[in-house]
């Protein structure tokens, strides 16, 4: 099974997680080990093999139209770290 | 005050409608034994004694009235962490949501609450149930209570060792690799992993939402089916489940399996560890004296289960637990554990730009391969029978190092939930004092046939009667 | 100016629209809040499922996907009889789950067209895609005690939206406004959004670049850019226009210093007049797209599409054929009338009442009544005015009970009351000329001038002009100038 890596710092950004140098180098071997394991699967053809989609085989599974009730805002904004006037509150995203 | 201890939900029930014993008095009872054990156990991480009480209270009130009851009504009963209880501290077992309280309840804990079931508090588990001995537990790890040096298997580890604990009467669990039947068979407890879309996932914390099932713990097989018929059924919150009509699991459930057809895949005993392997011999052996037959079948693609499994899970995991950014709810992203971190990890990386034909769509090809194997099979037989784990309980810390190692105890029972289909861990005997389970795995919604062989087995050996020595 | 090639002719625009319009359905995409948002509180129309909480499940809105499928087969698209949706993960403050809930490969309409015309030219626009995906949150950026912060509101959160990619086929800013006035034309029509720029119901995405075109090339198929610039925070037709014209000149004079634009995100600074270039803490884009598993997938059949495009009301540019043949209206009147069906079908019950001239119908509409409206700031629904109180009103004119400026005057009170037009002429006793009073002038006034009629009837035709100048000048100018004079002929033969 050949070795494969992971390109941990690009990885790590797209996923939103701010790792620290051992975290990367640990999880880098780790992962890397999984992912040969993993590799084995390349032993089996799949040509023509339709992925299986949803697994309860049901379509079309809808809601009509119609207003329910909402949250009060104060349940809304319950567990929120910080807020403000009704607001949810984040530091500026913007960078100056 | 009468010795409580060790009641099943029917006689439990049996007693409250007899009146010879109040819920209050059941639940109180039980409540003050999981505080006390819990100290050794760590198989809770809150308690609800008010709501519990309260509860109590009130079915006690209806039943001076004469009302009819759900045989629920008045048990106490736990759930894993995962399930959002209204007003009652939820956190998935991560430091993540350590102080997060939800506005609303899992339909499912609705549903038990709406029975009259009691609940005593909300238990332990792997962080978003990523993993398979409880060790990755964001606040400490539940323990064996059949040897507290060993693990109780994950990831709803809590839930495994109330019940068998006696800290609770039954407990709910959640099932997207194995996670209530590989603890149900280290804690000798029965734990049903139903067809995927039988009981609502809706307002239970997704782990992977194309595998997650909900299930439960008890200590009997007709204690579960009781739960079953109180949980499963179509939820319009929850788009995948069934609009099938849910069977009344417990008729039937006496039911001889004679005549019924068992078939043993041979990819699951080729290598198997010898004790095991004679566990489960005997166990057939029972069967077949009740008349089952046994057959041999073949589940070519089981050796790819985890695998497939490790790129799907992941993946679903990675977008699941994206949501968790510290605004809304709970505290930042740098409060992950190590855990958590890996499978976003991977789970980003196998669905990533020119990676996700190779891994995500390659994997659901091999599901469908793997779920093909079952259907053919379930052409020949009525259930399957494999041992719920290839070892027994293992120490702390055995498997911490190596995430591979720890993530192939999963290796029995992660197909069953990329088939999608229903496996019902049953006791089956201790080997050097340690419990062993077998699953009976049945078709998609086959449920009542599997209470129906469990039951028919268990009433035989009476594993369930060798409690924990606390 | 590099001039190394001598075939050089122009740069030529390339300009591909995204257009994002919240379809109107009263609950939202996946969930029962209540889409009525606009001046609620924050934070208010919010569950579960829209604020992303742990463990809650989508169900997706029947209506909404009736409703992109509606606008797939308006503009001509292909409409899947398999479909699904499909996860879109990126982090941003105001998407609650972390992921989008959108469609990547199986949009529900796809390969459409749309016809624009622009300065009498008619034009194809290819539609690549239409498909359906869930509204973000509101962010809004503020400042706390010399802190920079954002404020996050999820009212909006989940509400549906339709997203109408076209291919780069528009090559100027009018083509491009042109083709999103249409596109909101149609919507409307359809009734599934009220596509309001303003309210930010509807949002144009233009991305623009240029390329080289070169002598007798100009009509072959091209090479697409090497970069594109993608036009954001647009809040007007107006703003799209002259975002479109300014980023076309900017690129040019960086094409023509011989150096290649930023491929970059820019927004339109109405106060400056310019686009500057958006740089926010966005990741970069790998959106890991993967079928959404909490959602089953769809199949259609060709039947259901069949009985929903019978939904389907005539559309603008059929209904403004139709007007030009059937009422032979100019080009012009009839893109007028039909800009709305309100207005148009006022035009036509107002035309079928009058029966006698359906141009005369449509003058007053787009003159009087539109112009009267627009002081107002109002739509044809927005006035209680009856398409047979106009037609009654003309007919008045017709027969000169009232002159045509007292017409316009009675008008302006009908468009604000809803009275009909003879109970207004009352009101504002703008009296018109009754046809036996003006008889009862004529005779009068002939039995006054002898002379004129003498000199008439020896010939001069200027006396009959004196006669009808008198009639006039009695009446006040209120009667028709050719009714006075055909009653002083007939009163003249008469005096014979």
């Amino acid at each position: 099974m050949s070795k494969v890596k992971i390109d941990i710092n690009h990885v790590s950004k797209l996923a939103n997680l701010n790792l620290t140098k051992e975290e990367k180098e640990k999880f880098e071997k780790q992962l890397s080990s999984v992912l040969t394991y993993i590799s084995q699967l390349n032993e089996i053809e799949t040509e023509g093999v339709e992925p299986i989609g949803h697994i309860t085989g049901m379509v079309n599974v809808l809601r009509e139209d119609e207003p329910r009730p909402s949250l009060s805002q104060e349940d809304s904004l319950l567990n929120a770290s910080k807020k403000q006037n009704g607001f949810f509150q984040v530091d500026s995203i913007f960078e100056e | 005050m009468k010795k409580l201890k060790g009641l099943t939900i029917k006689e439990a029930s049996k007693l409250l409608e007899a009146k010879e014993i109040s819920a209050k008095e059941l639940v109180a009872d039980y409540i003050s034994r999981a505080k006390k054990l819990n100290k050794n156990l760590n198989s809770f991480l809150t308690f609800a004694e008010n709501e519990a009480i309260d509860q109590a209270e009130r079915i006690d009130k209806l039943r001076r009235d004469n009302q009819k009851l759900s045989p629920l009504a008045g048990i106490p009963f736990a759930a894993k962490d995962i399930f959002s209880t209204k007003g009652i501290k939820t956190t998935a077992g991560s430091k993540v949501l350590e102080s997060y309280i939800p506005v609303y309840d899992a339909t499912v804990v609705g549903k038990l609450f709406e029975a009259g079931a009691c609940i005593v508090g909300k238990t332990n588990q792997d962080a978003w149930a990523h993993g398979s001995s409880g060790e990755n537990s964001d606040f400490r790890p539940t323990k064996n209570p059949y040897d507290t040096s060993r693990v109780p298997g994950g990831s709803s580890s809590g839930s495994a060792v109330a019940t068998a604990a006696d800290q609770v009467i039954f407990a709910t669990g959640t099932d997207t690799g194995g996670s209530i039947r590989l603890p149900a068979a280290f804690c000798n407890v029965v734990g049903l992993k139903p067809t995927y879309g039988r009981v609502s996932r809706y307002g239970i914390i997704a782990m992977a939402s194309s595998l997650d099932s909900i299930g439960h713990f008890t200590k009997t097989v007709f204690d579960n089916a009781l739960v079953l018929n109180t949980t499963a059924g179509l939820d319009e919150m929850d788009a995948t489940t069934s609009p099938l009509k849910i069977d009344n699991y417990t008729d039937e459930i006496r039911k001889s399996p004679s005549g019924l057809k068992v078939g043993l895949p041979k990819e699951y005993f080729e290598g198997l560890n010898k004790e095991i392997k004679q566990n489960i011999t005997k166990a057939l052996n029972v069967l077949e004296r009740q008349g089952v037959i046994i057959e041999n079948v073949s589940l070519p693609h089981t050796k790819y289960g985890v695998a497939t499994y490790y790129i799907i899970q992941p993946s679903e995991v990675s977008s699941n637990l994206a949501r968790y950014d510290g605004i809304r709810f709970g505290y930042d992203r740098d409060n992950f554990g190590a855990e958590a971190k890996r499978r976003i990890i991977l789970g980003t990386y196998t669905l990533s730009s020119g990676y996700y034909d190779a891994y995500y769509l390659k994997a659901m090809k091999i599901r469908r391969l793997i779920r093909q194997d079952f259907i053919k099979a379930f052409k020949k037989v009525d259930v399957i029978i494999t041992p719920t784990s290839a070892s027994l309980p293992f120490k702390f810390e055995e498997k911490t190092d190596d995430p591979l190692t720890m993530y192939l105890s999963d290796i029995y029972t992660t197909n069953i939930n990329l088939a999608g289909i229903p496996s019902l861990n049953v006791p089956c005997g201790f080997i050097d004092n340690l419990p062993t389970g077998m699953q009976i795995i049945g078709p998609d919604f086959s449920e009542k046939l599997l209470y129906r062989v469990g039951h028919s087995y268990e009433q035989e050996s009476r594993w369930f009667e060798r409690r924990p020595n606390l | 100016m590099v001039r190394e090639e001598t075939e050089f002719v122009n740069w030529e625009a390339v300009i591909g629209l995204e257009v994002h319009i919240e379809l109107s359905t009263k609950s939202k995409m996946f969930c029962g809040c209540s889409t009525d948002y606009f001046t609620a509180k924050p934070n208010t129309h919010t569950c579960p499922v829209c604020l992303g909480l742990p463990g809650a499940m989508p169900k997706a809105n029947k209506l909404a996907i009736k409703y992109t499928q509606l606008i797939g087969l308006a503009l001509n698209c292909k409409t899947r009889t398999g479909s699904k949706f499909d996860r879109k993960n990126y982090f941003y403050p105001d998407l609650a789950k972390g992921f989008q809930i959108s469609q990547y490969d199986l949009p529900f309409s796809e390969n459409g067209h749309m016809f624009i015309t622009t300065n009498g030219r008619t034009k194809k626009i290819g539609i690549t895609r239409a498909h359906l995906e869930e509204d973000t949150g509101k962010l809004i950026h503020t400042k706390l005690n010399g802190t920079r912060l954002t404020l996050v509101d999820f009212n909006r959160s989940g509400v549906p939206l339709i997203e109408i990619v076209t291919e780069p086929d528009i090559s100027s800013s009018l083509e491009a406004k042109t083709y999103a006035r249409n596109l909101q034309q149609v919507v409307r029509y359809l009734k599934v959004s009220d596509a309001d720029m303003e309210k930010g119901s509807m949002r144009i995405e233009p991305n623009v670049s240029l390329r080289k075109v070169t002598k007798g090339q100009e009509s072959m198929v091209k090479e697409l850019p090497p970069y594109k610039v993608e036009l954001k925070n647009i809040n007007s037709f107006k703003f799209a226009e002259k975002a479109i014209e300014y980023e076309i000149k900017r690129q040019r004079k960086i094409l023509e210093s011989g150096k290649m634009p930023k491929q970059e995100t820019r927004g339109w600074n109405e106060t400056k007049q310019e686009t500057v270039s958006q740089r926010s803490k966005e990741e970069a884009h790998d959106y890991r797209y993967f079928p959404e598993p909490d959602l089953p997938p769809f199949a259609f059949e060709e039947k259901y599409f069949k009985s929903i495009s019978e939904e389907i009301p005539e559309l603008p540019d059929e209904k403004r054929k139709r007007f030009t043949k059937d009422y032979s209206l100019a080009e012009n009147d009839a893109r007028t009338l039909t800009e709305g069906v309100e207005l148009a079908k006022f035009f036509e019950e107002a035309a079928g009442a009058y029966k006698k001239d359906p141009k005369i119908v449509a003058n007053w509409i787009t003159g009087e009544v539109l112009r009267r409206l627009n002081e107002e700031n109002k739509t044809i629904s927005d006035s209680p005015l009856l398409p047979a109180s106009l037609a009654e009103l003309l007919f008045l004119i017709d027969k000169g009970e009232i002159t045509k400026a007292n017409g316009k005057e009675i008008l302006a009170n009908m468009i604000k009351t809803g009275d009909d037009p003879r109970a207004t002429v009352i009101k504002l006793k703008v009296t018109g000329i009754s046809d036996i009073k003006l008889e009862e002038i004529v005779i009068q006034t002939i039995s006054r001038n002898p002379k004129a009629i003498e000199d008439y009837k020896k010939g001069k035709e200027a006396s009959l002009m004196f006669l009808i100048g008198q009639v006039q000048r009695i009446t006040k100018g209120q009667a028709k100038p050719e009714k006075v004079r055909e009653f002083v002929l007939r009163k003249l033969s008469e005096a014979d």
